[in-house]
């Protein structure tokens, strides 16, 4: 049994990334700095736990406002920028961090060993769970309690007039503010509420994974960041925890047995997938006929 | 309620906008006719801020607002339409008229919270009253994409409006529609009239500029070249050269 509550685990960590790039996807921005933000919120609230000694759900709050503010600082310059150039230039942001990470030191002793971030090495011993006697049930249970968290803010989110305010520049900047919203304002708190969500999603990774490197926040993380939502649909928040369920659960790890032939598949189902349902597996008519059976269900 | 003074705009060396002069009285319907290329677009856009200034200023209500961005000049109450029509396609046409409720006197009355995380309830009213002045309150839940063209041209007019506009920049709104659509159109412009709005209409269709305008300015190569009554224009031997045609 432990090994799907460990899945369960992977899934909801992934499924807060997914949704971290959700909602600046929304306002129609590909950003690439979303491991970026992941990083940030890994080592911050790692270092809050084991080198202060904090309980994690405040750790995981100050990680939220630090990836958050992080993302806020990115949010400006990216402006500026659109489509193609802002991919690279929040690529290149990602890196960026990763490499920051990769030469950072910080580490103190705790008795015998020294603890802390240590460059290339990564950051071992973040024990907070072991330390604390949870069992993998119990974290898996943790874990998922802010990704509803996050999910209810999302979604309610999408059904204010901010969140219709978020689409509308998503489809025509131009005609956004000639209706009178602020570009500035609304693409910039996009993207910082999803630093804030991606710095929530590296805090628990951290945590269950008990070791960070700066590998762990490579650029295929940022593009699985990316893939979640597109695949799962922009249409709401459950597309993503879908996709994330479709992606980890079923490519990964259900096709393990496959060896080889598994990373073969991998990228082929991708594509069928995206052929098969261009606007992502939970599409605006999906979600209509969802309602209907189920009657007052999600709205779209 | 609108003056632009000696107002420019230059693209590399061409001058689309080349020392325009123009007034809006309060109330009043002025319309901006003339050959395409004349600069009647840019004159829009620049208005609404869509570009900045090469020279010239812009007042409103005697305010300078050329350095102001879009957003902010539609708070201060001019709003648009676009030649090409720009909706929302992906929300719908309620939506479309919900994100558009920008106006200053909105701001003030309802908190920051609850006009953007607050529910649909508030708005009802508002974008009732707006979808029946548009013809379009069956449609509502339809997203903006999959309307007719002469329904998204209605629910673009009708979101121009939803900021509560003084002054309603109307950019080519006869373009592609029928004569009975025209007649329409026709109506509603002067049904925005007499509510106090202050209109710049730019447009093709004679059959429309003479029926609703007070008062036309004629545009050629991005300079005025007549201003008058409807009447006086169509009596204009330089206007019929330029543009309306005929053997003067």
């Amino acid at each position: 049994m432990d090994f799907y509550f460990g899945l369960a685990q992977l899934v909801g960590v992934h499924t807060l990334l997914g949704l971290s790039a959700y909602i600046v996807l929304l306002t129609g921005q590909v950003s690439l700095a979303q491991a970026g933000f992941f990083a940030v919120g890994a080592y911050t609230a790692g270092m809050l736990t084991v080198l202060a000694g904090w309980h994690l759900v405040p750790a995981l709050g100050v990680s939220a406002l630090v990836s958050a503010a992080t993302a806020c600082a990115v949010g400006f310059p990216a402006l500026r920028i659109k489509g193609l150039m802002l991919v690279v230039a929040t690529l290149a942001f990602g890196e960026g961090v990763r490499l920051f990470f990769f030469n950072f030191d910080y580490q103190i002793a705790k008795g015998e060993v020294k603890v802390g971030p240590l460059g290339g090495e990564g950051f071992r011993q973040i024990r907070f769970f072991p330390e604390h006697g949870w069992s993998t049930l119990e974290v898996m249970l943790f874990i998922w309690c802010f990704v509803l968290l996050v999910m209810a803010l999302l979604w309610w989110i999408d059904r204010s007039r901010y969140g219709a305010a978020l689409r509308a520049v998503g489809e025509d900047e131009l005609a956004a503010q000639a209706v009178g919203l602020n570009l500035t304002a609304i693409k910039v708190s996009a993207m910082t509420l999803g630093g804030g969500i991606a710095g929530i999603g590296g805090g628990l990774y951290a945590h269950y994974t008990t070791h960070i490197e700066h590998s762990s926040f490579n650029i295929l993380v940022a593009t699985f960041a990316l893939a979640y939502p597109i695949v799962g649909g922009l249409q709401s928040v459950f597309g993503t925890v879908v996709a994330v369920i479709f992606v980890q659960a079923f490519l990964i790890e259900g096709l393990r047995d496959l060896g080889d032939w598994r990373n073969l598949l991998f990228g082929a189902l991708i594509v069928l997938a995206m052929n098969l349902r261009p606007r992502g597996f939970l599409d605006a008519r999906t979600l209509a006929s969802l309602k209907r059976v189920f009657g007052g269900g999600p709205r779209a | 309620m609108l003056d632009l003074k000696g107002v420019a705009r230059y693209f590399g060396g061409v001058r689309a906008v080349d020392g325009l002069e123009l007034t809006v009285g309060d109330g009043e319907i002025v319309a901006l006719i003339g050959p395409n290329g004349s600069g009647k677009s840019t004159t829009v856009n620049l208005i609404a801020g869509v570009f900045p200034l090469s020279a010239g200023a812009i007042y409103f209500r005697g305010e300078d607002i050329g350095g102001l961005p879009t957003h902010r000049r539609l708070q201060a109450g001019i709003a648009r339409t676009f030649q090409n029509i720009r909706l929302f396609g992906q929300l719908t046409v309620w939506q479309n008229l919900w994100v558009a409720q920008n106006a200053l006197e909105d701001r003030a009355r309802r908190g920051f919270f609850a006009r953007w995380l607050g529910g649909r309830a508030r708005a009802r009213e508002e974008i009732f009253q707006l979808l029946e002045f548009s013809a379009l309150a069956h449609k509502q839940d339809e997203l903006a994409a999959n309307l007719a063209f002469g329904e998204q041209r209605r629910l673009e007019l009708a979101r121009a409006l939803a900021s509560k506009p003084k002054l309603l920049l109307l950019d080519e709104p006869a373009a592609g529609m029928n004569s009975e659509e025209i007649g329409q159109l026709r109506e509603r412009i002067l049904s925005l009239r007499q509510r106090g709005v202050t209109i710049l209409l730019i447009e093709h269709v004679m059959e429309l500029v003479m029926g609703v305008a007070d008062r036309i300015a004629v545009l050629n190569f991005g300079q005025k070249i007549a201003e008058g009554a409807p009447a006086e224009i169509q009596a204009d031997a330089a206007v019929r050269r330029a543009y309306l045609g005929g053997e003067a």
